[in-house]
């Protein structure tokens, strides 16, 4: 353990309403800290610069989950384990649900929250994909009041992110337009629990008639965020499936990707399983029913 | 920046294995030092410091966490249960009875988080399948046993629990 | 009682949380120390700055001019420093310590000394070693050499119908006990220096600490507290950290506490040692091996610690359970400069048998006969002789293990039916066979040379307790030698117990190495607790047939009498048993367990990722002492060699670990192994406790080469170097396809 807690201190708020306001009047003084699984690795490694933590844990606003008939605003504090337990969640947006069982262990899975993984914008995290692919959007909320932004545009580069000063994600919300969508996602790491991805997939897919009528498809561990790939999705739309259409798909996968080398693999590797994973999407796609008129 | 101290040592005040406690610490005190190093509790192991491999897991509120990640400011008003807790609880008899006979200790060194572990699957799968019980102890490492005989003494466990 | 799976003696305080290791207990007055280590590979050490900033005051500092007597840390060339004094050959070599009482203010000063160095060329593998650019170590980077040469080794190759040539790798392997290194030391006018700390062997930081301290026997002393793990990982580096903290201990004068961090843990501590090996085979027609050159080189760091010794292992396991009518073996262990590789269960054997087991596959499909047919060919049998010359003189039978093995495994029907699968599947299937021996006990005349001596002692209430230096780390030391002590005295487990390794109230029963203990150990148990007996009939209080509660009250009335009972019995050299030192013939142990083991793997290709679905360990081990134990023997020790195969990959860079964590070292979790069926066969040892041979290390040595003989069968491609990552799988693949690149791609570095 190399930080000294004396250099460090950790306050609380009641509620988001007090939390936003303390952020207000120390601006950019104040770290919030959730369930604390990425920022406590980076304190005992001694690389936590800020000195100064707010904690958000548990605040009841952003540990919720509420349904409406056309979204549902997962809370931005809720932990991988309350997303993995919600029926609804389970039920249509599987890529999400299965992505929680993918993050770290039971424990790490009962403190990680939803809010600190895109926080955090490790461009190995495991549920940001299945947020692109399900076109999600962020209400972010600071003392001034709320907004919303897509998803797709809130990351910019290696971690930075359209985060203003004072601000805090409050819910991530996504459109229940997906549970006719046949869906694909699988994680490529180390070993099969607690691992972090060298690559991760989360694809969803729509076939109408033989032909593609939407496809979606996000991936992980394969450039400086998550990415789409809206390139191969436009080659995709539309198209009637064959292994031209697959062979094409996969070199274009490969266009929009900049997988390096690390210290967990390689860009090579990475090139070579991106194109295998889109066309094992594609190939299950084309092998899915059609669905009920 | 200063070099002056940022914080001040506060008062906290949780349960811990059913006796309330206070300690005056600073807030971001990990929660596996406070139980170990205050209340003297070192049962609680530390494997990595990066909650990678689950010895130092223990129950808040119910719920299984590497304690190596909580400061201990947010365990404040909670209620802890360690193995020295389980330990006490002979409900879980039969677990520490099957990890004893059956080959689920060796070096033991993983042991505590093992129990945590398993303890908090049973709770909640009271008869889980063998995939289960390996799923339910993914994020605790053994570098000992290869798990095998881990997983059957779990099995064994909800046996026994089941039928008493 | 043997052959019972006896309850673990100290479970019960492991499941409660109970037991304490080092770093759960406090000593009045303690302190903690740190280490300041080198940065750098290899170079002088021209100026040591404190940064301004930290009260150095408050600092007790320790450098090689403290050292009160020698500055190296002994154990067999004496050539590694406690202290770096003026230069530095590794990366995280210890250079300055530092105590204080608060262990963050202590940690953030280590990394406010800065020493500034001047570089000198540094070496990072076998090659950069062998082709003496640096010299290193001595005058030519050569640790140890050793010659094993048996037959005429020249006639063979004109005779040969086939020359088969292999070259195979390991790498380096962490031993990850989840418990890191951690000592507390303190230091005395009068009684010397005290040591407590996560060790296997007591006797050899006793041994380290004397030169070190200038110090005599009996002030010196070392304890053993509960160890969460070790693995050859604590057999010598404890003298290092020992040492570390009893220098602070003296500076002080309080109790130190050192407790490694994980980070510090991997990079600073001994590592398996990586190895490379060559073999060149004279084969007949029929596929029986008549002779041929194996040439075995490992890489032991910078210091030669114990690299002879792994070195000696893997020469003599180099051949397998083979017959080889000649052979030569040339062996050397090279000097680089990374921290010093060291003991790791299997000791040298899993390096030489990996290179073997790859090997006999390749002359198998050189020859043009099956994996099984071209072991059935060269079998060692009874009769026979080792390439030391060792005459096998049991009636081991590998054949009929091989059928069992086999047949348990469903290998010929799995391999039937892959061969059809593979055909159209994405995901193909392969079964891969290891067949392997494993030497106990120290080598040759290595068992007298450690003379050990273990005790037994009657207690005041009639119980027996067991005095050996011996310790326990998981694998059963305690309840094994409770139970032989019981079974020699037909008294209950529950009336005996064990001594806490302390030197100054234990005998030296040897290192707790080299699968010696229950066999070797155990015995001297054995005939140390008959002597307590002896005593006792002696003396007129107990007939030479008594029942336990006949002994119980004999011993007591024995203490009462004359306040101890205490029997001991020192280790003999069995007759007949001969060993040349110099030309490396003879028997080299007193026993060999047998064994073959079958794994099934599972390659999917969209991420050239390997699962296993089945393994089958079956192992010849003399007899089963305790079979709960046994099994979990074999199962971890398949487990960790299964990480060594597929996951446990250090990423050098100049000499330092780059991965020392565990999210980026990974072993497996409970959800990545395949069911491990474990099953054994006794044909007895008259030189082990109740016919027992050593099996701690045995499931190291085989589960490897069996994986990536699997993963072969899958694939049809060979691979010749572990870890075995699915880089690895996909570079061979895409190169062995051919496929035509588009970019100039660089290879992976991965090997």
């Amino acid at each position: 353990m190399k930080a000294n807690p004396a250099d460090y201190d950790l306050i609380g708020a009641p509620n988001l309403g007090a939390a936003l306001a303390l952020m207000a009047e120390n601006p950019g003084a104040l770290l919030p800290i959730a369930g604390g699984t990425d920022l406590m690795v980076q304190f005992a490694a001694g690389t936590l610069a800020s000195r100064r933590l707010l904690s958000i844990w548990n605040l009841p606003e952003l540990r919720r989950i509420d349904v409406s008939a056309d979204e549902i605003r997962i809370g931005a504090g809720s932990t991988y384990t309350d997303v993995r337990r919600h029926e609804l969640i389970a039920r249509e947006f599987p890529l999400l649900a299965q992505a929680a069982a993918w993050t770290g262990g039971i424990a790490n899975q009962n403190r990680g929250t939803l809010g600190g993984n895109i926080v955090n914008a490790s461009p190995a995290a495991d549920s940001l994909p299945a947020l692109l692919a399900y076109e999600a959007e962020l209400i972010l909320a600071s003392a001034a009041g709320e907004r919303r932004v897509a998803y797709v545009d809130f990351h910019t580069g290696y971690k930075q992110m359209r985060l203003e000063a004072g601000e805090l994600i409050r819910s991530i919300c996504i459109p229940r337009r997906f549970s006719e969508c046949v869906s694909y996602t699988r994680k490529i790491g180390g070993r099969n629990a607690q691992a972090i991805s060298k690559v991760c997939v989360a694809a969803l897919g729509r076939a109408a008639g033989g032909a593609i009528a939407d496809v979606r498809i996000a991936l992980g561990s394969v450039a400086p965020i998550p990415i789409r790939l809206p390139a191969t999705e436009a080659l995709l739309r539309g198209k009637h499936m064959d292994a031209q259409l697959i062979a094409a798909a996969r070199k274009a996968a490969l266009a929009e990707t900049q997988p390096i080398d690390d210290i967990r693999s390689t860009a090579r590797y990475r090139s070579a399983v991106v194109s295998n994973l889109v066309a094992e999407f594609l190939e299950l796609l084309a092998a899915a029913p059609a669905p009920h008129a | 920046m200063s070099a002056a101290r940022a914080a001040a040592k506060r008062s906290f005040s949780f349960n811990v294995n059913g006796k309330s406690e206070t300690v005056c610490i600073y807030p971001m005190e990990r929660l596996l030092d406070v139980l170990r190093n205050e209340l003297v509790l070192t049962g609680t192991k530390e494997g990595c410091g990066e909650g990678e491999c689950g010895a130092c897991c223990m129950l808040i509120d119910g719920s299984l966490v590497n304690s190596c990640l909580i400061p201990v400011a947010q365990a404040e008003n909670t209620s802890i249960v360690t193995i020295e807790g389980l330990a006490d609880n002979s409900r879980y008899a039969p677990l520490r009875d099957a990890f004893v006979a059956m080959g689920g200790a060796q070096c033991g060194i993983c042991t505590p988080g093992m129990i945590l572990a398993s303890a908090h699957l049973l709770e909640r799968k009271p008869a889980p399948s063998r995939d289960e019980i390996r799923e339910g102890l993914s994020g605790n490492l053994c570098r000992c046993t290869g798990y095998t005989q881990i997983v059957e003494a779990v099995a064994e466990a909800a046996r026994r629990m089941a039928s008493s | 009682m043997i052959g019972s799976s006896m309850p673990r003696k100290e479970g019960r305080d492991k499941v409660t949380g109970r037991a304490r290791y080092v770093d759960d207990l406090a000593f009045p007055g303690m302190i903690y120390g740190a280490t300041v280590r080198s940065a750098i590979p290899r170079g002088i050490i021209r100026e040591i700055e404190f940064a301004p900033g930290v009260a150095w005051d408050e600092f007790v500092i320790v450098s090689a001019k403290d050292i009160p007597g020698k500055n190296y840390i002994a154990l067999i060339e004496n050539d590694q420093p406690c202290l770096a004094d003026g230069r530095v050959n590794h990366p995280e070599e210890p250079v300055l310590l530092l105590a204080h009482s608060d262990k963050h203010i202590l940690a953030a000063a280590v990394t406010a000394v800065n020493i500034q160095y001047e570089l000198e060329p540094a070496i990072f593998t076998i090659e950069e070693s062998e082709r003496k650019e640096q010299v290193i170590w001595g005058a030519d980077n050569v640790f140890k050499t050793f010659t094993v040469e048996k037959g005429n080794v020249e006639s063979i190759w004109a005779r040969a119908a086939f020359i088969v040539e292999g070259e195979y790798f390991t790498g380096a392997q962490e031993q990850l006990y989840i418990e890191t290194n951690g000592v507390i030391a303190s230091f005395d006018r009068e009684k010397g220096v005290s040591v407590w700390g996560s060790l296997q062997c007591p006797y050899y930081v006793h041994k380290a600490l004397m030169p070190l301290f200038g110090l005599p026997d009996e002030r010196v002393r070392v304890v053993q507290t509960e160890t969460g793990g070790a693995f050859g990982g604590k057999e010598e580096y404890p003298s290092m950290i020992a040492a570390h903290a009893a220098l602070l201990a003296m500076k002080s004068g309080r109790p130190v506490k050192m407790i490694y961090d994980r980070a510090e843990d991997m990079a600073a501590t001994t590592k398996r040692h990586p190895s490379r090996t060559r073999h060149r085979t004279a084969v007949a027609p029929n596929g029986k091996i008549l002779g041929g050159t194996i040439d075995f080189v490992i890489d032991g760091g910078a210091y030669a610690t114990l690299s002879s010794v792994v070195l000696s292992r893997g020469t003599i396991h180099a051949g397998g359970p083979y017959f080889w009518p000649a052979i030569r073996i040339t062996s050397k262990a090279l000097a680089t400069n990374a921290p010093p590789h060291g003991a790791f269960r299997g000791f040298g054997a899993p390096q030489s048998l990996f290179a073997m087991e790859r090997h006999i596959e390749r002359i198998a499909q050189t020859v043009g006969v099956s994996s099984v047919e071209i072991r059935r060919r060269n079998f060692l049998k009874q009769g026979q002789t080792t390439t030391t010359d060792q005459l096998i003189n049991e009636p081991v039978d590998l054949e009929k293990l091989l059928d069992r093995a086999l047949e348990l495994s469903g290998y010929e029907e799995k391999k039937r039916r892959f061969a059809e699968s593979n055909k159209h599947a994405r995901v193909k299937k392969g079964v891969g066979i290891a067949a392997f021996l494993h030497g106990a006990g120290f080598t040759g005349s290595g068992e007298r040379y450690l003379n050990s001596l273990v005790g037994a002692e009657g207690t005041a209430d009639g119980r027996v307790r067991v005095l050996v230096s011996s310790t326990e780390f998981g694998q059963g030391t305690n309840t094994v030698l409770c139970q032989i002590a019981a079974e020699a005295l037909g008294l209950p487990y529950d009336a005996v117990t064990i001594a806490q390794p302390d030197t100054t109230m234990v005998p030296n029963s040897g290192p707790t190495v080299a699968s010696r203990t229950a066999m070797v150990v155990g015995k001297l148990v054995a005939s140390a607790a008959l002597g307590l007996k002896q005593t006792l009939v002696v003396a007129g209080l107990l007939g030479e047939k008594c029942t336990a509660d006949e002994f119980r009250a004999a011993c007591a009335q024995y203490v009462a009498e004359h306040k101890t009972l205490r029997s001991f019995a020192r280790y003999e050299q069995p007759e007949g048993i001969f060993w040349d030192d110099r030309s490396y013939r003879g028997e080299a142990y007193a026993a060999f367990a047998w064994a073959i083991y079958v794994a099934e793997a599972t390659v999917d290709l969209t991420s050239y990722s390997v699962s296993l679905d089945d393994f089958v360990a079956l192992q010849e081990v003399g007899r089963v002492l305790n079979p709960v134990l046994a099994r979990g023997q074999i199962i971890g020790g398949v487990a960790q060699a299964i990480g060594l195969a597929l996951f446990e990959k250090v990423e050098w860079r100049q000499g330092r670990m780059q991965n020392n964590q565990m999210t980026n070292y990974v072993i497996p979790t409970s959800v990545d192994l395949p069911p491990i069926r474990v099953f054994f066969e006794e044909l007895g040892n008259r030189h082990g406790a109740f016919g027992s041979k050593g099996i701690g290390e045995l499931p190291m040595d085989g589960p490897a080469p069996a994986i990536v003989s699997a993963i072969e069968d899958a694939l049809g491609l060979a691979f010749n170097s572990i870890p075995l990552l699915p880089e690895t799988i996909f570079e061979t693949m895409t190169s062995a396809a051919n496929e035509p690149q588009e970019e100039d791609l660089a290879p992976s570095g991965a090997r």
